[in-house]
């Protein structure tokens, strides 16, 4: 299907958005890589007036190293985030997330920041995000303010962006020397996971001295399995241990039920993923 | 309407368009470019794939308009590329009949290059991993695969 009629805007700058989006308002929808928003357009399940494409904003787009953190740039395609070599030094668990994401042609085309700000709950980076303390940093018509990852996560499809801002860049801070996996529980290619776990583990020999633990599709955002991070804090990375403490891994999570399945399979998975994902993260 | 500018396999194009045009569409509805087919709806089927700018896209994904300036090549174009009568990877295709009905074939050949052009050395796991976003219907994806290993083997890149 075809889209419904839109005006079509490609501003080169930041500032031309907001301005254009202050302009607008709600009859506006921004365009990122696309590879959500347009087959929403082709399906007509939102017809906007004006689509404001970021593609020709040559800032947002890259990798670079800011001390203490690595900063990705809203608009770098997937496929750019996942083969570089600062991202796998520093932030390996989102070089595991992209690596199984969608599939080769969506990767080159969809943006970090555009699936970020998507919001999907089964999106792959939302998780690893979370898992990783990322910071959103976006701008608005009163300058640019950055949001913790904690935060950033409101609802199905619902983040901290309000009306008249954009998604600029995500700082994620350094995680030098973690192991990490993602685990992504699908039945058949390129779906959206089931349920996926992201693991990132500083280890110590074989002792597990700090863990993150992200979860995809286990509610309507992403959801960061904070029990399970401490239970592992200490311990040694066998396969008892980790899975003592990835039993925990559903609590207070609130999954879906549908058609792949339902709610209480999404716990039992959440909790064999977890300890899949933390012994490989720990290099067990 | 908006004005365009870009390159479609090798020649210059320019055209005014809706902005809601998918590049799919513009290529076979303006440039008459039918090689490249629409299978789904849904920008699952991948049978649409191109090269942009060298990397390969799913034309139905692409508005029209977010081409511009940019460099095109489609199944059409495929051998200009390397001027040969076939591109290697359509001469695998016919070698090892990597199809059936031939529906998926442009987007599958299209895909193929890019994950050749990659990694030139890929395992059985890494060509079917690179092909998950083309279905082929009629399951061919056996002598697909094996198409994919004997236009690597071809060009030096055996395993």
């Amino acid at each position: 299907m075809i889209p419904a009629e839109f005006d079509y805007l490609a501003p080169t700058s930041v500032e031309e958005v907001i301005a254009a989006l202050a302009e607008h308002g709600d009859d506006a929808k921004i365009l990122a890589g696309g590879q959500s928003l347009l087959p929403v357009l082709r399906m007509r399940l939102n017809a906007p007036e004006v689509v404001i494409d970021l593609g020709r904003i040559e800032a947002l787009r890259g990798v670079r190293d800011d001390g203490d953190a690595i900063v990705i740039g809203a608009m770098t395609p997937h496929s750019v985030v996942g083969g570089d070599p600062l991202v796998a030094e520093h932030a390996l668990l989102i070089t595991k997330a992209v690596e199984h994401l969608a599939d080769a042609q969506v990767r080159h085309r969809g943006t970090f920041g555009g699936a970020l700000a998507h919001a999907d709950p089964a999106g792959d980076l939302g998780a690893p995000a979370l898992a990783l303390g990322a910071q959103f940093v976006i701008a608005g018509a009163g300058g640019t303010r950055t949001v913790e990852a904690d935060d950033f996560f409101v609802d199905l499809f619902e983040t901290a962006i309000e009306d008249g801002e954009v998604l600029t860049e995500v700082r994620i801070p350094k995680h030098t020397g973690w192991g990490a996996r993602y685990e992504k529980f699908v039945r058949v290619a390129h779906q959206w996971p089931i349920v996926a776990i992201a693991a990132t583990v500083r280890a110590e020999g074989g002792t597990i001295a700090e863990a993150r633990v992200g979860m995809t599709n286990m509610g309507s955002t992403p959801l960061r399995a904070r029990a399970v991070e401490a239970a592992l804090t200490g311990q040694p990375a066998t396969e008892d241990a980790v899975r003592a403490a990835a039993a925990q891994a559903a609590d207070g999570a609130n999954p879906p039920s549908d058609l792949n399945g339902d709610a209480d399979y999404r716990r039992h998975l959440a909790t064999v993923l977890t300890r899949r994902a933390v012994l490989s993260a720990a290099g067990a | 309407m908006a004005r365009i500018n870009l390159t479609v396999d090798g020649a210059s194009v320019s055209d005014d368009v809706e902005p809601r045009m998918l590049l799919v569409q513009y290529l076979r509805e303006k440039l008459g470019k039918t090689g490249t087919v629409i299978g789904c709806d849904t920008s699952n089927c991948g049978a649409c794939t191109v090269h942009l700018d060298g990397t390969s896209v799913k034309s139905c994904n692409v508005l029209a308009v977010q081409a511009e300036g940019c460099e095109v090549t489609t199944i059409e174009g495929l051998a200009d590329t390397v001027d040969t009568d076939l591109h290697q990877v359509q001469e695998s295709f016919r070698e090892c009949h990597g199809l059936q009905c031939g529906f998926c074939t442009p987007g599958m050949i299209m895909q193929s290059v890019d994950l050749l052009k990659e990694n030139p050395h890929p395992s059985e796991e890494e060509i079917r991993l690179g092909l998950e976003g083309n279905l082929c219907r009629c399951t061919g994806y056996h002598n697909i695969v094996k198409a994919v290993q004997h236009a690597a083997t071809a060009a030096g890149g055996a395993r």
